[in-house]
């Protein structure tokens, strides 16, 4: 059985659909800032720190940040999930970090730190988002 | 660091972390959670590693 939302039911949203956007933009650039932007402010500091330092410890383990390339599927879903952490992919990039070492034996870890870190900032601007529709 | 173990408890940490505050509002939620799914991640590999013992490569 479904149910129509009425007005009274219906979640407020905490910021207009523009503003919605910005969050969403700021919580992938920078890991935890959508959070912070909308007052949630002990959670938006955990991932400040939680998911750059994932992404960190993966480039120490010598991961290899993918290329976007469309003729190796699984390499180009590899590539979207290590942009999703934002800034500090970008950073690495600017950097030169993240070629990659396939010889050394912590390399497979580190593409895993890599990539968790850019999926789970996926998950927390979805959250964000959440917040921002006043459904959480 | 080199430890496949440690590797993995601190990957278990991390992702149970960010878990758990995406989950629970509350900080005493939060550390209960947490503790709980950093348990079951490292509980769970070594049990799967176990059962891949007898498994040649």
């Amino acid at each position: 059985m479904t149910t129509k939302s009425t007005a009274a039911t219906r979640p407020r949203a905490v910021a207009e659909p523009g503003m919605l956007a910005l969050v969403c933009a700021a919580a992938w650039l920078v890991p935890g800032a959508g959070h912070l932007w909308l007052g949630r402010r002990q959670k938006g500091l955990v991932f400040l720190v939680v998911l750059p330092l994932m992404f960190a410890i993966g480039l120490m383990l010598r991961g290899r940040l993918f290329p976007l390339e469309w003729s190796e599927p699984l390499v180009f879903l590899g590539a979207i999930a290590d942009r999703g952490v934002g800034l500090p992919y970008i950073l690495a990039r600017a950097f030169d970090a993240g070629a990659g070492t396939v010889t050394a034996v912590s390399y497979e870890y580190g593409n895993t730190f890599l990539m968790v870190a850019g999926l789970l900032n996926f998950l927390v601007m979805l959250d964000a988002f959440d917040i921002g529709t006043g459904r959480k | 660091m080199t430890s496949h173990f440690l590797l993995m408890v601190l990957f278990a940490l991390l992702v149970s972390t960010v878990f758990a505050v995406l989950l629970r509002d509350d900080p005493r939620d939060q550390l209960r959670t947490g503790g709980l799914m950093l348990g079951g991640f490292v509980a769970a590999a070594l049990a799967l590693g176990w059962l891949m013992y007898p498994f040649p490569l």
